[in-house]
């Protein structure tokens, strides 16, 4: 089996490039210059230095010794929360971002769900001089207020959603819009590994430093390369993709992604794509999407913003759909859980999004002598108004 | 032959008019698509409503949301279109995005225009290269144009590809926006208009986006074989409902 995109920009069935015609010369100059950018000796060069230098790569592999005895297995936390600006989003806007430069774009555009990304963003935009305009949904903006400002501060020009629900899935129906608008000088950073192809592929590229790092770590911790376990919480799935891919074609480790249930997978306020899901098409790809018999997009819920949009990117739909990788839907109320065991036993405050990620062990055992190594894609400064509002802070 | 291919050959300057099927009301269709004949309305683009249409700007947007908050589905497009050809001669489009086409099966979906007496679609998510691809032996099963667009960014080299797949017309796009911008022609839209005139393309050329008014009607159909107005035409809706239809295309076409 081959889980990487194929030539046409699909993996299995799903991906693919469905856009309109306006935005076809803009997809297709990334489509046709991505590979051959990223793989220019300078490039690389660039790219390894500002991961290094600005945004403090390495990321630790940390192993996590209180929550490993009470799970009874060996447990590392790849902590892409002490990235800079807190997640693993900037690894992608740092690549990006020298993508755009080198297509001669002057003017950057990115929609936000968490502001995780709207932050790494504009943390870039500022970095290399560029316009920056972030879209993000009211009701994100209300409850991630803290990332707003920061985008604010950065220069960034924040613009909200207003359509639909008002959150992920509509600040990016907004960005798309914005591209159409602004043919020539725009690039669309996605955040996710979503969108048309090239953008799942070249995220997924960007992020998998994470597996790259980790394959290296473990082996100076345990000796080998592969864990026999990698975890990692799932919306559109960027840090997902960043942590299975260099695990993919291994078959000895297994691959779990963890997604949001929301108030209960059947619930009717839920963000569980894997479960709910049917294949069709969203924001230019075609893969599973929450949607009604007659191919509306319906609205997802999840009490943690970057998890709340009704598709996953077509990478992971492959993995759902193959039997490649575990799928395990996590309710609010056990991810807040986990969030807060964290914080008792490691002193380390997740974003909820990776609360998804940690609540894997009240889904599945895991053996004494196994090695699971879960994405920490965040940290959870970001959060605190909704830990406050949950735990009566 | 084909009723929108019959239409192009007539010597006039083709005025389409797109709507949101279900909007202002759910029953409204067929009433709205016979007062649009009667009016001397060339062509009609009925639109089946999306919940995230990624080419539309607000106008088109608000539209589709009230359709949909009304109850339309395709299911029910269909039904209420079912006898259509009883009383109007028009062509027809539909035009919607592809993913509530794909749900329903796109065999199915085109097998149903058929029957209806669809006569082409308008499918501006599903890109040229797929439809060749996968889809162009399907509409053709079914006597079903299927138009695309292009815009002042897509290449002749592009645009002649385009023109070898189409039949009926391509939908020229007037400028890099969504629907529904309304800053009037320039001479960068002039300049445009031409280039493609001159590229004697097999298939005529009408244009959509910002056309919303007698001057912009002119101004488009100087170079092309006719205009399209869509969110000109649901705000008119919006705010004088079917009563002044008549009113509205006299406004454009004298």
């Amino acid at each position: 089996m081959n889980y990487n995109v194929d030539e046409k920009g699909y993996y299995g069935e799903f991906g693919g490039a469905y856009i309109p015609e306006m935005l076809y010369p803009n997809v297709e100059e990334l489509r046709s210059k991505y590979l051959e950018i990223m793989d220019e000796p300078e490039f690389k060069s660039e790219f390894n230095q500002l991961l290094k230098d600005y945004v403090g790569r390495p990321s630790p592999l940390y192993f996590a010794k209180r929550l490993s005895e009470k799970y009874n297995t060996k447990i590392y936390l790849k902590r892409e929360d002490l990235n800079h600006t807190g997640a693993h989003k900037i690894n992608n806007t740092i690549g990006q971002i020298l993508v755009a430069k080198r297509l001669g774009k002057k003017r950057i555009i990115a929609e936000t769900g968490a502001g995780q990304h709207g932050v790494a963003t504009a943390t870039v935009c500022a970095l290399m001089g560029l316009e920056c305009i972030v879209y993000m949904g009211e009701i994100d903006i209300a409850r991630q207020a803290p990332n707003v400002a920061r985008m604010k501060m950065l220069g960034a020009e924040v613009r909200a959603a207003l359509s639909g629900s008002r959150t992920l899935k509509d600040a990016t129906n907004e960005a798309i819009r914005d591209w159409i608008n602004n043919p020539v000088d725009t690039h669309y950073i996605i955040g996710s590994a979503i969108g048309p192809h090239p953008y799942p592929d070249m995220v997924t590229r960007f992020q998998s430093i994470i597996s790259e790092e980790i394959k290296w770590q473990l082996k100076e911790k345990e000796g080998k390369e592969n864990p026999d376990h990698v975890v990692a919480c799932i919306g559109g799935g960027s840090n997902a993709a960043g942590t299975f891919y260099h695990f993919l074609h291994e078959p000895d480790v297994n691959i779990i992604a963890v997604e949001a249930a929301g108030k209960g997978i059947h619930s009717g306020h839920s963000a569980a794509t894997s479960k709910l899901g049917k294949m069709g098409i969203i924001h230019g790809c075609k893969t599973l999407l929450m949607q009604t018999a007659d191919g509306q997009i319906t609205e997802p819920y999840s009490i943690s913003a970057g998890l709340d949009y009704p598709g996953v990117g077509p990478m992971h739909a492959y993995l759902s759909t193959s039997s490649r990788a575990e799928f395990f839907s996590i309710t609010d109320e056990d991810a807040m859980q986990a969030g807060l065991e964290l914080c008792k036993l490691e002193g380390i405050i997740p974003a909820i999004e990776s609360s998804h990620a940690l609540s894997v062990f009240k889904e599945r055992r895991f053996k004494p002598d196994d090695i699971v190594v879960i994405c920490l894609s965040g940290r959870g400064d970001k959060d605190l108004n909704t830990y406050i509002e949950y735990f009566k802070l | 032959m084909n009723r929108i291919k019959t239409k192009l050959q007539e010597n006039k300057k083709i005025l389409s008019i797109y709507f949101s099927a279900g909007y202002p009301t759910l029953d409204g269709t067929i009433s709205l698509i016979q007062d649009l004949e009667k009016n001397g309305v060339d062509l009609i683009e009925i639109g089946l409503p999306f919940s995230d249409p990624l080419a539309d700007g607000p106008t088109i947007q608000a539209s589709s949301t009230k359709a949909l908050e009304n109850g339309m589905t395709t299911e029910i497009l269909f039904q209420q279109l079912h006898d259509i050809r009883k009383s109007v001669q028009i062509p027809l489009i539909i035009m919607g995005y592809f993913n509530p086409m794909l749900q329903y099966g796109v065999e199915k979906f085109c097998q149903k225009c058929q029957d209806i007496g669809i006569d082409g679609l308008i499918i501006p998510d599903l890109p040229v290269d797929v439809y060749a691809e996968n889809y162009k032996a399907i509409f053709e099963k079914y006597g079903l144009l299927n138009i695309f667009l292009i815009t002042p960014q897509t290449s002749d080299e592009r645009i002649r590809f385009i023109d070898s797949v189409s039949d009926g017309f391509i939908y020229m796009v007037s400028s890099a926006s969504v629907t529904g911008s309304q800053s009037g022609f320039g001479s960068t839209q002039e300049n445009y208009f031409k280039r493609i005139a001159d590229l004697n393309l097999k298939n005529p050329q009408i244009v959509g986006f910002g056309i919303s008014n007698q001057e912009t009607f002119q101004q488009a159909t100087q170079f092309a074989k006719g205009a399209i107005i869509g969110s000109a035409f649901i705000q008119h809706l919006t705010q004088s409902g079917n009563e002044k239809i008549a009113d509205f295309v006299r406004s454009i076409r004298n």
